[in-house]
């Protein structure tokens, strides 16, 4: 298992959000993770790279205890982020933010040149400011972002939210083929029919447990039990 | 960059023509190379520091010390400035490159008035009030600083190496990680920055610069005083880099501090209270136009195409 996260319990200041949380990915696995909102599907990847504290439980990477540890450390041993809202530096050109991003672990580093291939829109666009972006736009650069930072993990929040279809398309061939070099994939998705048919595992949250989890094929082809954890 | 040098290398010659004097360059340009290591923290990192003049303060005594009680020249005394400069920034960036916003501030303020304070108070060092006096200037390659012609191309020097090494500097990808951190400081963190580091190098190299500045006026007045920490005078350099524009351009603090002297002769000619006229300038460039003077000119400049 490359992460695994064991029996956590997640606060904001007083408040606790995650109530012992476990989940495990393994290299070149695509886990789901699902849930309505509030659940702490956020909370728990935000979690994972100690930016919501964690104050009981254990986190492993890549066999390394990293449960609270530095943020940017846990970042160099090669867990990359793309969080919901993209955050990506504004002022920034696409070009720029790339390169920031790049670092070594040992993990493989993505050449800028892949990340046009997977979007060819980027291309195009390397010279503008990314504030000026469109959304969607952002999102690549945000996934660009995490692929040339060398990654073994890839925590994806919501990554097709307000996406053309085209676009999603192109998210989900990404999976696929960080997938195919053994780079595993925690994705949390608001679209649950798209997240379990490319994910290999899947876990439904509430309220800040996990509620369920199996093989993802099994809940697709579940409708009963995929309505009631799901509502779809 | 090169129109800033050509100006300053040729303005012993025309200065009087304007009706000015020499040692006003000199000051300016102390107090540019002052500025510019401080828009390295503000500008460039975000990171607002309202006791810088601590450090400006520590370098100027450092110089004026060393010289006093180990009989150090020139050069050694600007070391000594640099290192002080440094060390104390060092120090107390690491009390606080945790924080950040108006802790931060708060904080830099703190500790800006315990080296003020420091220097009122330590009597047997400082001499107080009074200042260290006496201070030599010596000379280079032969060149005696007493003469302000020299003194004015030794100042020169100095600001030509700073302004290139910050240029440098600003343009590497430290720089480019400090403006990061500017723009936020989580997202330069998850995507794999130390930023505690940066922090604590982008403070400690301004202050570093800071101590240059102060060891360069020291040389040039002759003597070090304690009103140069105050926070009242802090003010000044925060005052002149956003006036200029150090937010936005490598220049701003530039223009702030020429402004800033300009101001302080030509207004002060005609009034005590020149300071309340470029304090109201500050206060109306922050309100109304935060990108400074440098915005202003870049304003000015594209408007045809815009
Ligand atoms: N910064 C915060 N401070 C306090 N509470 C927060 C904060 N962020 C989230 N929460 C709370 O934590 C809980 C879990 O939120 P989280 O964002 O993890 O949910 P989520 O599953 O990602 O939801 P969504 O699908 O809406 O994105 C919610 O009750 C939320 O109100
Ligand atoms: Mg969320």
């Amino acid at each position: 298992m490359i992460l695994e996260v064991r029996d956590i319990r997640s606060f904001y200041g007083e408040t606790e959000v995650l109530f012992g949380v476990s989940l495990e990915v393994d290299a070149g696995e695509v886990v789901a993770l699902l849930g309505p909102n509030g659940a702490g599907k956020t909370s728990t990847l935000r979690s994972i790279l100690n930016l919501t504290e964690v104050k009981r439980g254990e986190i492993r990477f890549d066999g390394k205890n990293i449960t609270r540890a530095a943020t940017h450390t846990i970042a160099r041993a090669g867990i990359a982020w793309v969080p919901d809202d993209r955050r990506i530096f504004p002022t920034l050109t696409v070009e720029r933010n790339l390169s920031i991003a790049k670092k070594t672990t040992r993990f493989r580093a993505w050449s800028e040149r892949e990340c046009f291939e997977l979007f060819s829109a980027l291309e195009y666009l390397r010279q503008r400011e990314c504030e000026d972006l469109s959304g969607g736009e952002m999102q690549m650069v945000a996934i660009s972002r995490a692929l040339v930072g060398a990654p073994g993990l890839v925590l994806l929040d919501e990554p097709s939210q307000g996406l053309a279809p085209k676009i999603v398309h192109d998210v989900l061939r990404t999976i696929g083929r960080l997938k195919s070099e053994g780079v595993a994939v925690l994705l949390v998705e608001q679209n649950p029919l798209a997240a379990l048919s490319a994910a290999d595992r899947v876990y439904v949250m509430d309220k800040g447990r996990i509620v369920h989890h199996g093989a993802a094929r099994g809940l697709l082809e579940n409708s009963a039990m995929r309505t009631r954890l799901l509502g779809v | 960059m090169l129109a800033t040098f050509v100006l300053f290398a040729t303005l012993p010659f025309w200065i009087k023509g304007v009706g000015l004097y020499p040692y006003l360059g000199v000051e300016v340009m102390i107090w540019i190379v002052y500025a510019l290591g401080f828009n390295l923290l503000l500008g460039h990192a975000g990171l607002p520091s309202f006791g810088h003049g601590a450090y400006f303060g520590v370098g100027a005594y450092a110089f004026g010390l060393t010289q006093l009680h180990w009989g150090l020249g020139l050069g050694g005394g600007l070391l000594f400035a640099v290192l002080a400069g440094g060390i104390a920034g060092a120090l107390v960036a690491a009390f606080i490159s945790h924080r950040r916003g108006i802790y931060y501030a708060l904080l830099t303020i703190a500790f800006g008035q315990i080296f003020w304070f420091v220097a009122v108070k330590w009597h047997s060092v400082t001499r107080g009030e009074d200042g260290l006096l006496n201070i030599k200037r010596g000379s280079v390659l032969g060149y005696p600083l007493e003469a302000l012609e020299s003194l004015y191309f030794f100042c020169f020097a100095v600001f030509v190496v700073v302004v290139l090494l910050l240029w440098r500097l600003v343009h590497s990808p430290f720089g480019r990680v400090l403006s990061a951190i500017r723009q936020n400081e989580t997202r330069a963190r998850f995507v794999g920055y130390n930023v505690w580091l940066y922090k604590w190098l982008a403070f400690t190299l301004s202050a570093l610069i800071a101590g240059a500045a102060g060891g360069l006026l020291a040389l040039a007045q002759q003597s070090a005083y304690p009103n140069v920490m105050s926070l009242h005078q802090s003010g000044f350099v925060v005052m002149m880099t956003l006036v200029g524009g150090g937010l936005v351009s490598f220049w701003g603090p530039v223009l702030g501090a020429v402004l800033f002297f300009l101001a302080r002769d030509l207004l002060g000619a005609y009034t005590e209270a020149w300071l309340l006229w470029y304090g109201l300038l500050f206060m109306l460039i922050v309100l109304f136009k935060p990108e400074g003077l440098a915005g202003l000119l870049t304003d000015v400049r594209s408007r045809p195409s815009a």
